[in-house]
């Protein structure tokens, strides 16, 4: 599997990631290598066969809707690179 | 012999007899880290005055029988820095997370808390776990205290070195693909991937969910079941942990294994092997088969698939778990961006290293429209016949016995070129985590240059008695892990 620059440029565009030229070309080097490696799986026939997403054995998981005391709010914004007045500030989105 | 070289159960033998006290054995923890750390680095945060103040408040209490001395009382423990701590710096060894306290602590803490450990430091790691050799961090290259110049192994190698190196005396560690199993047989501690469910990940900060689990990293396989003791059992914070009774698991330290029956996959024997890492694992098969078990070779026919469903199933999961760092709620942001999304985008291309961005890349291409059948759902099919393999075979063996590597700890800067041979060395780790079942790395011998070859015992789902059986078994009639790096 040859995993282009236009696709690495695309996809890490969807994953939020700036790539130098450099990187994008190790990018594609590296990432196609990985991918033919992984094309060994379709030597596996898996016709019919349920994919695992969970090991054990558990159904929904329910619990009482109990009200418990919540993480203050100095704590819960105490990591935020930028804060002012309670809430998390980022750059302007809306003119 | 100094404090810190002794075991968790010893410690607590001559506290029990007023012989020592905590403050006497966090003094030499920190003494030995005042010795070697500068040569190892297994630590990002020592918490060395809180240590000695923890430990003198421990002291006062138990003097005045506030507290009751439980196994782990006053016994120094270094913590892998991928478990929350609160109000103690947590890094994951990345640059994204440099300044992050977390609020809370990880329910495997709280439970340490409970039996009053002190708390040495957070140790090094492969950045969010991401790596086999402790190389890929934001803090610095963790060494190998049985030859500087090669790796303790990873990613939870900072636990693995600091507790064979004395400057702690039992750690906790991570398992997503062999991050606990192979460190310990690098550096010849004892290690344990408890089944999935089995210990809660609350708090553990997540590299791939379906598969992270936490686990104890000791000197012996008494302290491996003391540890495991402390922190096992269900918790409501996370839903995926088992409802089932914890046993008492010091209680399945009896030697003696007469009827065991032992299944050897053929598949975990392949070329390229080291042949002196083959040769002690058969020495340790013959050894449990004079203490009266059996042994026949079984096919586990999936496992040459392992290696590639884990690393499309693991990034993928990573790049949807990573990609809660975006500069806003903690950690790092960039200095200098255009505007929101370029914030996001600078923050994260500055705060991962190269590896952990190859995959989230690899993660978010296998999960984009028009791959997710091809690779996911492949890889997830994969898993299915892989656990199948473990099903199987537990139907008719115990335990199932297997190298942890098919190397010794190799040079540092050896594999960081080539992130495939990176991956192929945990070819007989993975498969476990990709199963869900249980599994234990112990010390079975050294190389004749004196590297560390760690032999590992596979149990089924919940089977953790069984292999701390077998291994304490073994370890009752050999010395490996009594031997100490020269350092």
């Amino acid at each position: 599997m040859k995993i282009s620059i236009e696709q690495v440029e695309h996809v890490a565009k969807l994953a939020r990631l700036h790539l130098s030229e450099e990187e994008k070309q190790e990018m594609s080097e590296k990432l196609s290598q990985i991918l033919t490696y992984m094309d060994k799986l379709n030597e596996l026939n898996t016709e019919g066969i349920l994919p695992t997403s969970h090991v054990v054995e558990i159904k929904n998981v329910f619990r009482e809707d109990k009200v418990e005391p919540s993480l203050p709010e100095d704590q819960a914004l105490q990591n935020a690179p930028d804060r002012v007045n309670g809430y998390f500030r980022v750059p302007r989105v809306i003119e | 012999m100094e404090l810190c070289d002794y075991t968790i159960h010893e410690l607590h033998e001559m506290m029990k007899r007023r012989e020592i006290t905590s403050r006497q054995i966090t003094e030499s923890v920190l003494s030995r880290i005042d010795q070697v750390e500068s040569r190892i680095r297994a630590y990002i945060t020592v918490l060395r005055e809180e240590a000695l103040e923890q430990a003198g408040t421990i002291d006062q209490k138990l003097q005045k029988g506030e507290i009751p001395l439980t196994p782990l009382t006053g016994i120094p423990i270094a913590v892998k820095d991928l478990i929350c701590t609160r109000g103690v710096l947590t890094t994951c060894a990345a640059k994204i997370l440099h300044n992050f306290i977390p609020p809370y602590d990880a329910t495997v803490i709280a439970r340490l808390k409970q039996q009053n450990i002190v708390m040495v430091g957070k140790t090094n790691l492969d950045q969010f776990g991401m790596g086999s050799s402790t190389e890929n961090s934001y803090y610095g290259i963790t060494r190998n205290p049985w030859d500087l110049s090669r790796v303790p192994g990873g990613s939870s190698g900072g636990s693995a070195a600091a507790v064979i190196a004395g400057e702690a005396i039992g750690a906790l560690g991570t398992d997503t693909g062999g991050s606990i199993r192979q460190p310990s047989s690098f550096c010849s501690t004892t290690g344990l991937k408890p089944t999935y469910g089995r210990v809660s990940r609350y708090g553990l900060i997540a590299y791939a969910s379906s598969l992270d689990q936490i686990g104890p990293i000791a000197k012996d396989v008494t302290d491996c079941a003391i540890l495991l003791n402390a922190i096992a059992g269900y918790d409501p914070k996370d839903s995926t942990s088992v409802n089932l009774p914890t046993p008492d698991y010091t209680r399945a330290l009896v030697p003696d294994i007469t009827g065991l029956k032992i299944g050897i996959p053929e598949e975990y024997f392949i070329a390229g092997m080291d042949g002196e890492v083959e040769e002690k694992i058969w020495e340790a098969v013959r050894v449990l088969e004079k203490l009266g078990a059996s042994s026949e070779k079984v096919s586990l026919p999936h496992t040459e698939y392992a290696v590639a469903a884990y690393y499309i199933i693991a990034p993928a999961e990573a790049s949807s778990n990573l990609a809660r760092y975006d500069g806003v709620k903690y950690g790092y942001r960039a200095d200098k961006y255009t505007d929101l999304i370029d914030m996001y985008m600078t923050t994260r291309s500055q705060g991962f290293t190269p590896e952990v961005k190859r995959r989230i890349m690899l993660g978010t291409y296998s999960l984009s429209s028009g791959y997710y059948d091809a690779y996911y759902l492949k890889a997830q099919k994969v898993r299915t016949l892989i656990k199948r393999d473990f099903e199987e075979a537990f139907k008719k063996y115990d335990v199932l016995i297997a190298p942890v590597s098919p190397t010794p700890a190799f040079k540092i800067g050896e594999k960081t070129e080539d992130p495939l041979q990176m991956y192929l060395s945990d070819i007989f780790t993975i498969p476990i985590n990709l199963a869900g079942v249980t599994a234990l790395s112990i010390p079975c011998g050294f190389t004749r240059d004196g590297l560390p070859i760690g032999l590992q015992i596979i149990g089924k789902h919940f089977g953790e008695e069984t292999i701390l059986k077998v291994a304490y078994a073994f370890e009752q009639n050999t010395e490996h892990h009594k031997k100490k790096p020269p350092l």
